[in-house]
C-alpha cells in the first residue's frame, strides 16, 4: 500500500524530531529524536517511569504530542489518529496483553485483517463469507505457527501464547514498521527465548522498535539500543557499548 | 445446530403468525402489537447496548422526532408514505448529529449526554404548543394504508407490525454477524487494540448510532400508527429507561433477549396491571430475580441452565466438560 513512499532507501520509516510529552507539570517525554531505517531494529531501555510506554503511545497516536513531530516515511503523522498511521505501515502489540479473550485465535486475527480492508463497513454480508480474509489468517497463523490452535478460545492459551497472538495480530496489518511493548513481559526464562526465536523469524526488512526489560531478549534482537532515563534520550549506540557505558550502570545500580 | 435452529425459527414463525386467530380476543391481540413495536424499539437500542456497549438513556428521542414529524406533515397535507420516509429521513439525520455530540465522551459521559438529548426532545414536544400541542399531544388522523391494505383492524395492524419487526430482525441479525458487527464488538472490548489495527473506532460507534437511531424511529413509526396519537407523556426517561431495561432484562448479549424483555415487561405493564394493584413492585421483583440469577439476561441465563441440564443428562460425559465461566 505505501510500499511507494518507502522505495527511495533514504527515506527513514519513522523518524522523531523533538518529540515531548507534558502532562500538567510532569515531563514524561522530553524532546525524543532519532530515525528508524527498514529492517532496523532498535531496543529502547530506561528504568520504569522512564517514559518508554509514553513514547510508544506518541508514536501511535494514543496521546496527542505537547511539541515535535512524528514523521512515517518522510510524511508528518504528528496529529494523526492511531487508525491512519496503521493504514500507512504502523503496527504496535501492548504491554498489558490486550486480545479479545471471549473470541477464538481465528477470530482473533480475523478482526486484525479487517482493519485495513474496506469490507470491515459491510453490514448485511456474513464474515464467514469473505474467502479471502479466511485464507490470509490462515496463511499468517500457519507462518507463526498458531495453525492447530486456530480454533481455541484465546483465554485459554497459556501467557506465553498470549504474548506471541499479540505479535501476531499486529503483522495482520503487514506493517513496516512494529512497535513492541515489552514482548517477554511476564513471561519465564525458557518462553523469553522461544518469543526471541519468533521475533528473529520475523521478515528482515520489517523494522521493529522494542521496549523491553529482558536485557538477554534486548541484546539478542536490537541492533542498536537507546536509553531513557526521565523522558530523554541519555545514550544511543551498539549493544556492547550501552552494555559497558557508564552512565547506563549509574541509572541502572543507583550509584549516580 | 443449523438444523435445529432452522426448526426452531420455523416454530416460533408459525405461531407468531397464528396468534391472531389463537387468541381471537381484539384486546390481546392489540397487547400483541404492542409487544412488537417495544421488541423493535429493544431492538435497536441493543444494537448500540449489547453489540457496542455503549448505554442510552435518550432513545424515547426517536419517538418524539419521528413520531411528530410524521404527525405534522400528515397534518400538513403530505400523503402517508411521503411523511413517513420525511419523517425517518428527518430523525436519521438527527440521530447522526446526536451521535456527534454523545460520542465526544465516553463511559458515564455517553450515558448523561443522552439523557441530556432525550429530555431536550421532550421539553420541546412539552413547551412548544403551537408546534406539538403540548400536554395535550397531537393526533394522527389516520393509520396509513400500504399497497390498498385497511389496517384499522387489530389483526391486520398486528400483521404489519410483524412484517416490519421481522425486516428488522433479519437485518440486525446480518449485522451482528457481519465484518462490521465484529468490529464493534472488537471496539466494545479493547477499543486502543481495535484502532492500532486500522479500525476507526469512532466512526463504528457512530454509525452503530445513527443505526439505531434509524431502528428506533421506525419502531417510533409503528407506535404513532398503533396509538394513532402522540404526547409528551410517551417520551419521557421513564419510556427511554424502559426500552434500556427490556433489552438488559432479555438478555443485550444476545439477538432474541430484547424481544423477551420486552414481551415481559409489556404484559407485566398492560395485563398483569389490571389483576395486581403494584404491578411496578412485581416488575422491580422480576428484575431483581432474574439480575441476582441471570446476571447476563433472560435468554443467555436460560441458554446456560438448558445447556447445564443437558449435560447431566449424559454423565457419560466427562466430568472436566463444564469450564469455570471466567
Amino acid at each position: 500500500m505505501s510500499a511507494d513512499t518507502a522505495a527511495n532507501g533514504q527515506t527513514p520509516v519513522l523518524e522523531l524530531k523533538g518529540l515531548s510529552k507534558s502532562f500538567g507539570g510532569l515531563h514524561a517525554v522530553r524532546g525524543v529524536t532519532f530515525k528508524i531505517m527498514p529492517g532496523d531494529r532498535k531496543a529502547i531501555i530506561g528504568p520504569n517511569g522512564a517514559g518508554k510506554t509514553t513514547l510508544f503511545n506518541l508514536i501511535t497516536g494514543i496521546f496527542p504530542a505537547s511539541s515535535g513531530q512524528v514523521l512515517l516515511f518522510g510524511q508528518d503523522i504528528t496529529g494523526w489518529q492511531s487508525h491512519r498511521r496503521t493504514a500507512l505501515g504502523m503496527a504496535r502489540t501492548f504491554q498489558i496483553t490486550s486480545l479479545f479473550p471471549r473470541l477464538t485465535v481465528l477470530d482473533n486475527v480475523l478482526l486484525a485483517i479487517e482493519g485495513l480492508r474496506p469490507s470491515k463497513f459491510v453490514m448485511w454480508r456474513f464474515l464467514s463469507s469473505y474467502r479471502d480474509v479466511y485464507d490470509k489468517a490462515h496463511q499468517l497463523l500457519e507462518q507463526a505457527a498458531f495453525a492447530d490452535r486456530a480454533n481455541t478460545e484465546v483465554r485459554y492459551l497459556s501467557h506465553g501464547e498470549q504474548r506471541q497472538l499479540e505479535i501476531v495480530l499486529g503483522l495482520a496489518s503487514d506493517p513496516k514498521i512494529l512497535l513492541l511493548d515489552e514482548p517477554a513481559a511476564g513471561l519465564s526464562s525458557g518462553e523469553s527465548v522461544e518469543m526471541t526465536e519468533f521475533l528473529m523469524r520475523l521478515d528482515p526488512e520489517l523494522a521493529i522498535l522494542l521496549i523491553e526489560h529482558d536485557m538477554d531478549v534486548v541484546f539478542d534482537l536490537a541492533h542498536t539500543i537507546s536509553v531513557l532515563h526521565f523522558g530523554e534520550v541519555l545514550e544511543t549506540g551498539k549493544p556492547e557499548q550501552i552494555k559497558n557505558s557508564q552512565k547506563v550502570q549509574e541509572i541502572y545500580l543507583g550509584t549516580g | 445446530m443449523t438444523r435445529w435452529n432452522a426448526i426452531w425459527l420455523a416454530i416460533v414463525a408459525a405461531l407468531l403468525i397464528a396468534v391472531p386467530t389463537v387468541i381471537g380476543n381484539e384486546f390481546y391481540v392489540n397487547m400483541a402489537s404492542q409487544v412488537l413495536i417495544y421488541a423493535l424499539f429493544a431492538l435497536s437500542i441493543n444494537m448500540m447496548l449489547g453489540y457496542g456497549g455503549m448505554v442510552s438513556l435518550g432513545h424515547a428521542g426517536y419517538l418524539g422526532l419521528a413520531g411528530y414529524a410524521c404527525i405534522l406533515l400528515t397534518i400538513n397535507g403530505f400523503d402517508q408514505l411521503s411523511a413517513a420516509i420525511l419523517a425517518l429521513a428527518f430523525s436519521t439525520v438527527m440521530a447522526g448529529f446526536f451521535g456527534m455530540l454523545s460520542l465526544r465522551a465516553p463511559g458515564l459521559g455517553f450515558i448523561m449526554i443522552t439523557l441530556a438529548l432525550g429530555q431536550i426532545v421532550w421539553g420541546i414536544a412539552y413547551r412548544a404548543n403551537d408546534l406539538t400541542g403540548g400536554d395535550n399531544g397531537l393526533r394522527l388522523p389516520a393509520r396509513p394504508m400500504p399497497f390498498g391494505i385497511d389496517l384499522n383492524s387489530a389483526p391486520r395492524f398486528y400483521y404489519f407490525a410483524l412484517a416490519v419487526v421481522a425486516v428488522a430482525l433479519f437485518f440486525i441479525w446480518r449485522f451482528s454477524r457481519s465484518p462490521f458487527g465484529a468490529s464493534l464488538m472488537g471496539a466494545r472490548d479493547q477499543p486502543r487494540r481495535m484502532s492500532m489495527l486500522g479500525h476507526n473506532v469512532w466512526l463504528i460507534r457512530w454509525l452503530t448510532f445513527v443505526l439505531a437511531g434509524f431502528w428506533g424511529s421506525v419502531a417510533s413509526l409503528l407506535f404513532v400508527y398503533y396509538n394513532l396519537f402522540l404526547s409528551p407523556h410517551a417520551l419521557g426517561l421513564q419510556q427511554s429507561a424502559e426500552i434500556l431495561l427490556m433489552a438488559i432484562l432479555g438478555g443485550a448479549s444476545s439477538l432474541a433477549g430484547p424481544i423477551v424483555g420486552a414481551a415481559i415487561i409489556t404484559l407485566v405493564k398492560n395485563v398483569i396491571s389490571s389483576y395486581v394493584e403494584r404491578w411496578n413492585t412485581l416488575l422491580g421483583a422480576i428484575f431483581v430475580i432474574v439480575i441476582i440469577f441471570m446476571p447476563y439476561g433472560l435468554v443467555p441465563g436460560c441458554r446456560e441452565l438448558w445447556r447445564r441440564i443437558a449435560q447431566r443428562r449424559k454423565p457419560s460425559a466427562s466430568k472436566a466438560a463444564s469450564e469455570p465461566a471466567a
